[in-house]
């Protein structure tokens, strides 16, 4: 479904993203992940097409967009929640989530109901008429989510959608992600949680300092010196493992 | 957009309508004449402005297209005073196309989309008014000649009905545009540029869209401000008095609401009138009174009039708007 190939970018001097090549599996989630500043919302905004990549190519469903804009990107189906939550302050969280629907309708009525519809959901459903300037992180996120999910994408990037959230909140939201997947939506996921991320992913990336280390199923992922000795540090892997089979029970 | 959302818009134009047949003098009706073009003026300033977050200095580049483009017509191309009336409409759309695609093209956002759209309108101001087709620093003069089909009319009140009307239809396209896929994505270009962007909006055809209506809506103001007074020079088309006006009286009134420009307005030249009563002519005072309505606007009303009416309670019949609470200033 997504593909992105060599993808580097430079910030005066300091290699954000150097070279990583990423594939999203249709209809799978797939993870990302790596320390803070290893590149991975970096990655995201190429992928997504707010950054201009200086190397390398994206791919979406067979067709390069590497020099699309990223509304254009949205509308092809591609749609991508910000690790900043950047809510329409001033709007109302069903009004909120319209925008996101209004790219498939024209109708308000129906760009509403569709918002509704997406806000129950996600456990907006009693702050559907609040503004969304009011909301607490945890509603926050789901708004993000929310809205990326109203225009009906069959790609979802999740940037830590987790982080912020409560073990309570976390357990609440991953079943929604999961159904997302099992609707045939292929997810591409940042996350910190480690839980989360052995939980739901089929495949999972690692970045560090801009490069891709390692990738494959979590489990393995884990177990691979190269990403313990560069990314968790000495005696996580044994950390990772608990982390694994506390999972089981989330 | 149903029937019913028109009904407040068409209540309010009716009522305006019938207005200049209670009686006014002369001067109460083109107090209501000027009251109408600034009323528009402004209600095209907040479509960019209040709506689109698009604050401008320089309205009167419309305004003033608009006029000169209704003056010349008629009196050096020949034609008849309604058609020239909707090519200065076009024609004040056109330049809100182009300072739009010059600004919007190369990411111009607040202070400083601000200042180039000050700035068109004042190359406009200084090249009308040493051009020869503008009349230069003379001015240029519309042939008194009282006819329907000339848009002049012997009672006045009917010019006054006309400006109500344009008045009115202003408030049906912003109703429109309230309920519309593209005043929704307006306002969210407004709230955060990014996130809207993330979400499939095409930010600079939303904004296009915005400057060139807006543009289009304070044009109009600027032909009937032609046709009603028969004269301009490129101070009064052009200058930054228009742009200002145009401004306080969206703020004041309420920006991103609908009636928001027409209760600005009224309440602006009304004060502007009530003090030149008592304080007498001294110059410029309505100038303080502006300022000084706009100073308790941004600090006890920051959803203007408007917002203002809402908070206490006035809520207007069907008034699920698309992120209108209040407005911001
Ligand atoms: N716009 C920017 N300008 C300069 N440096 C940036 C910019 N965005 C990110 N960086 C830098 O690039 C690196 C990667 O950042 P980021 O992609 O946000 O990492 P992550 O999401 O993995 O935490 C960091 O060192 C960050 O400071
Ligand atoms: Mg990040």
């Amino acid at each position: 479904m997504l593909l992105a190939e060599g993808l580097t970018k430079r910030f005066s001097g300091l290699t954000a993203v150097d070279n990583a090549t990423l594939r999203a599996e249709q209809g799978a989630i797939t993870g990302l992940i790596g320390p803070n500043g290893a590149g991975k919302t970096t990655l995201f905004a190429m992928a997504s097409g707010f950054l201009k990549a200086d190397a390398g190519r994206v791919s979406f469903a067979g067709e390069d967009v590497t020099a699309t804009p990223p509304h254009m990107r949205a509308e092809a189906g591609m749609a991508r929640t910000f690790q900043i939550v950047q809510p329409f302050a001033g709007l109302s969280v069903r009004e909120n989530i319209a925008v996101g629907a209004f790219l498939r309708t024209p109708s308000r009525a129906e760009a509403m109901a569709r918002a509704d519809a997406v806000g129950r959901r996600l456990g907006l459903g009693p702050d559907l008429d609040r503004a969304a300037a009011g909301l607490t992180v945890a509603g926050r996120k789901r708004l993000e989510l929310a809205r990326a999910l109203a225009t009906e994408p069959r790609l979802l990037l999740l940037d830590e959608v987790l982080a912020g959230l409560n073990p309570s909140e976390i357990r609440d939201i991953l079943p929604v992600i999961r159904a997302i997947r099992d609707e045939g939506v292929t997810i591409l996921m940042i996350e910190h949680i480690m839980q989360a991320v052995m939980n739901l992913c089929e495949t999972v990336y690692v970045l560090n300092q801009g490069r891709m280390i390692a990738e494959g199923p979590p489990a393995q992922v884990c177990e691979d010196p190269m990403v313990i000795e560069a990314y968790l540090g000495k005696g996580a892997a044994a950390r990772m493992r608990a982390d694994a089979g506390g999972a089981a029970h989330v | 957009m149903t029937p019913r959302d028109l009904a407040a818009p068409a209540a309010v134009t009716l009522a305006l309508c019938v207005t200049p047949f209670v009686g006014l003098d002369g001067a109460m009706l083109n107090l209501l004449i000027f009251m109408m073009i600034i009323a528009l003026a402004a209600q095209g300033w907040n479509i960019l402005g209040g709506f689109g977050g698009l604050a401008s200095f320089g309205h009167a580049a419309f305004f003033g297209t608009g006029a000169y483009a209704t003056a010349i017509l008629q009196t050096k191309a020949g034609l008849g005073a309604w058609p020239s009336l909707l090519l200065g409409v076009a024609l004040g759309a056109a330049v809100g196309a182009f300072i739009g695609f010059l600004s919007f093209r190369s990411g111009l956002r607040g202070s400083y989309f601000a200042l180039i759209t000050l700035a068109f309108a004042e190359v406009l101001r200084i090249a009308s008014n040493s051009a020869e087709i503008t009349g230069g620093a003379a001015g240029i003069l519309v042939r008194l000649d009282y006819g329907f089909w000339n848009m002049q009319f012997e009672d006045r009140r009917w010019f006054a009905v006309l400006a109500v009307i344009c008045v009115g239809l202003s408030l049906a396209l912003v109703r429109w545009m309230e309920r519309a896929r593209f005043g929704a994505r307006l306002i969210a270009v407004r709230e955060n540029e990014e996130a809207a962007r993330a979400l499939g909006v095409d930010v600079f055809r939303v904004k296009m869209g915005a400057i060139t209506l807006s543009a289009g809506v304070t044009a109009l103001a600027g032909c009937l401000y032609a046709q009603n007074f028969l004269f301009l020079d490129a101070q009064v088309a052009y200058g930054s008095w228009i742009s200002i006006e145009a401004l306080f009286a969206a703020i004041v009134g309420g920006l991103g609401t609908l009636f928001g420009p027409l209760i600005g307005a009224v309440v602006l030249l009304g004060v502007g009138e009530i003090t030149k009563a008592v304080v007498g002519g001294v110059p410029g005072v309505d100038l303080v009174v502006f300022g000084v309505l706009l100073i308790l606007t941004v600090a006890f009303a920051p959803g203007g009039l408007a917002g203002l009416a809402e908070r206490l309670g006035f809520k207007r019949p069907g008034a699920k708007r698309i992120g209108l609470k209040g407005g911001r200033a």
